[in-house]
């Protein structure tokens, strides 16, 4: 599926994992709501199995960003391109289809339902027996519950939430609400992964274990990741490149070391006036 | 002591996945249907099938039904009224249209016609959320009964406007028209709760129950995990409006004989059923038959009490049932949004620890 | 211009007469979904229990004397006093002003951060109560209100419109009660936004509206708040009450408007004062002019009963956000 001429430019991080060609290109995104530009004409890529970050100041348009990706919002100018295809216009529910999940800034589990549920529903796009069948349950609804269930106990296993399995998701803390919604998109066997935010309101050690995971999913799976971060020690130490953003245009793109230099990024993170 | 699910361990996802995971709770299941079938049907006489049972199993469909819509998908609907005439204005077009249809096929074909116009009036939420669709479910509502009042064909041109069911049998047994036994009639519409209660347990446990219930408790999220909201609401709408259509189609056939629309399908029965779920438990088979027998036997109960013992006239035992349902309506949801559903569960959880609750 | 033009515009001033009243009670929707975000379904039994309580204090009707006599053995009906109009009015006030004190304690305050959803339900139990609850008080009787309101056809229109039309025109036929009612509802609706715009409680109501945990950081007693609101909701469904009543009877049909009410909120957006206003105004001209222009002549009639609703189901498709709602967008 990969487009042909990207394969070439594959490369290997310092700690040994290969990197391929581009999977996600965006080109030249712009997004309007009413008079307000909430992205400025932005372009980069996301190439196959690296952790890529968006970081920025507060109303960046980071999380604008990981809509669009996700098809949630649509940019008035730009394109988006995956997996070599240029994206027409498409619902969320297609993309997330297409292998691209998401957590959310503010948690968004469904507070109606267990762990087990809410984990479950992200292998929603896997499960397609019908209504008829499921009606009768015996048979073929049965079996494709109880493989799926199989693969979501796997996830369960990997997140270490065995004990929390059946408690209502409304009612467990927030960190532990943030690995659900992990497990979640999870679930789908994505191989592209967005995450809003998946440390935010931590402790160390909660992030630490966050940390963790990320890593674990990306060098496990091959899950490509794309995620926003405020906490930047955390995106130093496990991202490979970063987009920087600030007031909807993209400032910076690079390693971290190269991002870490760059005076706009030194600018825009030490609060120097914009002219 | 006996209620422990201590030392019952699920060695499968099958016997995990199972609808009552506790042997006592499987048991209780079985002996209630065994005395649902095999006691109740000899023991049963008019009074208690006409005032208690039948209405009973009827609108426990109807509440599955918009339990479905409501409890598990969280779409409000204030059509059901609409919707059971559906059910049973079609129901009566096929009994006069096809004298030699079985009333079976009947009954569930008319849930499927309910289905396709419940369907043409989802299609709607799609842009409408919260009580915005609501009210615009009162469209439904109002529409329908004029369409049925209006219409003289849906009522097979009959002076009255009303609709009555012929007669029509099940290997020789009498289910509408007059002069119907009651074990007869009972059980007809026990199979028939039975088999859908069943099917609807099925439906929510499964990934089609969890589209739904993700769309419930947060529909931009299940859009972006790959739910389709289009599909989901759509089957949500199309099943929900078949129980319903059957609950009709029952109701006017079996129940009352004959029908004059504007009576009996106005917007109190959309206000009836919904009081049951909300009574019952939003988002609980168990919670649809609670909620159903809360209200058909309340009156009953008040009846028989203000106007049977103590004499008082109906009209005032009226008034005081819809203050006692508003009221109740309100303590339901201030103390315990989830109905007697959740206190039952509640009940369940004392009762595995009694009797050493620490 | 035929006489049949000459009709139609009668028909077209009596739906926006009747549009006004549409209003009127859509305003008591707004009033409350504005400050507390609830969508009242009980506006409409509060319009009925409200006229119920006027007519039952006017004629000195004994509350509960049914319910009194069966339980007592005694056959008690009315005091023997009859109260003059207004002072009616002021009671049957006091009245609903105690009925928003009791919903903010013993409802509202417990329901405090529930969905919407809940809260409506609440209020549908409410409706029940309250339509239970008056009929006991009061009985159920379809009774008149005689506060001096006019009835009838209004001569003087008639007289000085007939020369519009020909020969078969005779003048526009309104009713002197719908007349006197659409100045009544512009009076109260300007005294409303007047209030609302420039007191100091007027100000407090927008900032709840606006944010309600910014209102009580800076002080703003949520639930004074609430029984204001409801206090004036209830003035609302008074004067509601008394115009319905005084036309056609104060009886369980009467809290159906509320009802009529719900497409009008739906097209004006349930938090915009002008959209009630505009909103009643198109569903009362379209439904009256559907009915005569398609409805009588095509579909048999009576399709006043739905018009309302289809309207605003087929317009929200189109614009969910209503006539004057701002464009919603959605965030994750």
């Amino acid at each position: 599926m990969t487009h042909p001429v990207m394969q070439e430019d594959t490369y290997t991080t310092p700690d040994g994992r290969k990197i391929g060609g581009v999977v996600m290109e965006m080109k030249n995104i712009t997004l309007r709501f009413g008079g307000v530009t909430a992205i400025k004409d932005i372009s980069f890529d996301i190439r196959e199995g690296e952790v890529r970050a968006i970081i920025g100041p507060n109303g960046a348009g980071k999380s604008s960003m990981l809509n669009v990706i996700n098809g949630f919002y649509h940019p008035q100018e730009g394109e988006v391109w995956f997996r070599g295809e240029k994206r027409g216009p498409m619902k969320p529910y297609q993309i997330a289809r297409q292998g691209i999940a998401r957590t959310f800034q503010n948690i968004a589990l469904f507070k109606g339902m267990s762990t087990l549920d809410n984990i479950m529903t992200g292998r929603l796009i896997h499960m397609n027996t019908s209504i008829a069948s499921q009606a009768f349950w015996k048979g073929p609804a049965e079996s494709e519950e109880i493989a799926n269930r199989e693969r979501v106990e796997k996830i369960i296993d990997f997140l270490e939430i065995q004990t929390i399995r059946k408690t209502p998701v409304g009612s467990l803390p927030y960190g532990l609400q943030k690995r659900v919604e992990l497990g979640r998109a999870l679930a789908s066997d994505p191989s592209l992964l967005l995450l809003d935010e998946p440390m935010a309101g931590m402790n160390v050690e909660e992030k630490e274990d966050m940390s963790r995971f990320i890593l674990d999913v990306n060098d496990e799976f091959g899950t490509t990741i794309a995620l926003i971060e405020h906490d930047m020690g955390v995106v130093m130490d496990i991202s490979d490149r970063v987009v920087v953003m600030d007031y909807g245009a993209k400032i910076g793109d690079g390693t971290p070391d190269e991002v870490r230099k760059n005076e706009k990024v030194i600018a825009a993170y030490l609060g120097v006036a914009h002219d | 002591m006996i209620y422990r699910e201590v030392g019952d361990f699920k060695t499968t996802y099958r016997a995990d996945g199972q609808t009552f995971p506790i042997w006592f709770d499987r048991i209780r299941y079985y002996v209630v249907l065994l005395i649902a079938f095999c006691v109740v049907p000899f023991i049963i006489n008019d009074y208690w099938l006409n005032a208690v049972l039948l209405p009973f199993l009827i609108y426990a469909i109807a509440a599955i039904g918009l339990n479905i819509l409501t409890g598990y998908c969280g779409q409000v609907s204030l059509g059901t009224g609409g919707f059971m005439a559906v059910g049973a204005y079609s129901c009566y077009k096929l009994m006069t249209g096809f004298p030699d249809l079985n009333i079976m096929f009947c009954v569930l074909l008319s849930g499927v016609i309910t289905a396709l116009v419940g369907m043409l009036f989802g299609l709607p939420s799609l842009r409408i959320k919260g009580f915005y669709l609501a009210v615009a479910t009162l469209a439904a509502q109002f529409f329908l009964v004029w369409l049925f009042n209006k219409v003289a064909w849906f009522y097979n041109y009959s002076a009255s406007g009303q609709i009555t069911a012929p007669e029509r049998t099940i290997f020789g047994y009498r289910i509408t028209g007059a002069e119907t036994s009651a074990p007869v009639t009972y059980l007809f519409c026990l199979v028939l709760v039975v088999i859908l209660a069943i099917v609807a347990r099925n439906l929510t446990r499964g990934h089609l129950g969890r589209s739904w219930m993700a769309i419930r408790d947060m529909d931009i999220a299940a859009e972006i995990i790959g739910v389709n909201p289009l599909k989901a609401k759509l089957t949500a709408f199309g099943i929900s409006s078949f129980y319903i259509g059957v609950a009709g189609a029952l109701l006017f056939a079996v129940y009352l004989g004959a029908v004059e629309v504007g009576e009996v399908f106005g917007i109190q029965k959309s206000f009836l059923v919904l009081f049951m779920i909300i009574i019952g438990g939003l988002g609980s088979i168990f919670g649809s038959f609670a909620g159903a027998a809360f209200m058909v036997l309340l009156p009953v109960l008040l009846k028989n009490v203000l106007v049977g013992t103590l004499g008082w006239p109906t009209d005032i035992a009226t008034h005081l049932e819809f203050a006692i349902v508003g009221a109740l309506i309100i303590v339901f949801l201030i103390l315990e949004p989830h109905g007697l559903a959740q206190l039952w569960r509640i009940i369940k959880e004392k009762l595995r620890l009694w009797p050493f609750p620490h | 211009m035929p006489a049949e033009f000459w009709y139609g515009v009668e028909v077209l001033l009596n739906g926006l007469m009747a549009g006004v009243m549409y209003s009127l009670v859509a305003l008591g929707f707004v009033l409350i979904f504005k400050a507390s975000g609830i969508f009242n379904y009980a506006q409409g039994v509060m319009a009925l229990f409200a006229a119920q309580t006027l007519v039952g204090i006017q004629t000195g009707q004994i509350p509960f004397a049914h319910i009194i006599n069966v339980v007592l053995g005694t056959d008690v009906h009315h005091f023997g006093w009859h109260v003059p109009a207004l002072l009616g009015l002021v009671l049957a006030l006091v009245v609903m002003i105690v009925f928003a004190i009791l919903v903010e304690k013993l409802v509202l305050k417990h329901l405090v951060n529930q969905e919407p959803i809940i809260l409506f339900m609440a209020t549908i139990g409410l409706a029940y109560f309250m339509e239970g609850f008056g009929e006991l008080m009061w009985g159920a009787d379809v009774k008149r209100i005689e506060i001096g309101l006019p009835q009838g056809g209004n001569a003087w229109v008639e007289e000085n419109t007939a020369f519009l039309g020909g020969e078969d025109f005779y003048g526009f036929y309104l009713d002197t009660l719908d007349i006197v009612a659409t100045l009544i509802a512009v009076a109260l609706v300007t005294s409303l936004v007047l209030f609302s715009q420039y007191t100091k409680t007027g100000r407090a109501l927008r900032a709840v509206a606006d944010d309600h945990q910014a209102a009580l950081s800076v002080g703003i007693s949520l639930r004074t708040i609430w029984v204001i609101v409801w206090s004036i909701a209830g003035f609302v469904a008074l004067v509601a009450g008394v115009m319905w009543g005084a036309k056609s009877g104060v009886q369980f049909s009467l809290s159906l408007i509320a009802l009529k009410a719900l497409p009008v909120l739906m097209l004006g957006g349930f938090t915009s004062i002008p959209g009630a206003i505009i909103g009643g105004l198109i569903i009362g001209v379209g439904e009256k002019m559907f009915e005569f222009l398609i409805g009588a002549p095509f579909l048999g009639g009576a399709t006043e009963n739905w018009f309302a609703y289809m309207l605003a189901l087929i317009f929200l498709i189109f614009r969910p956000q209503g006539l004057f709602g701002e464009k919603i967008i959605e965030r994750v």
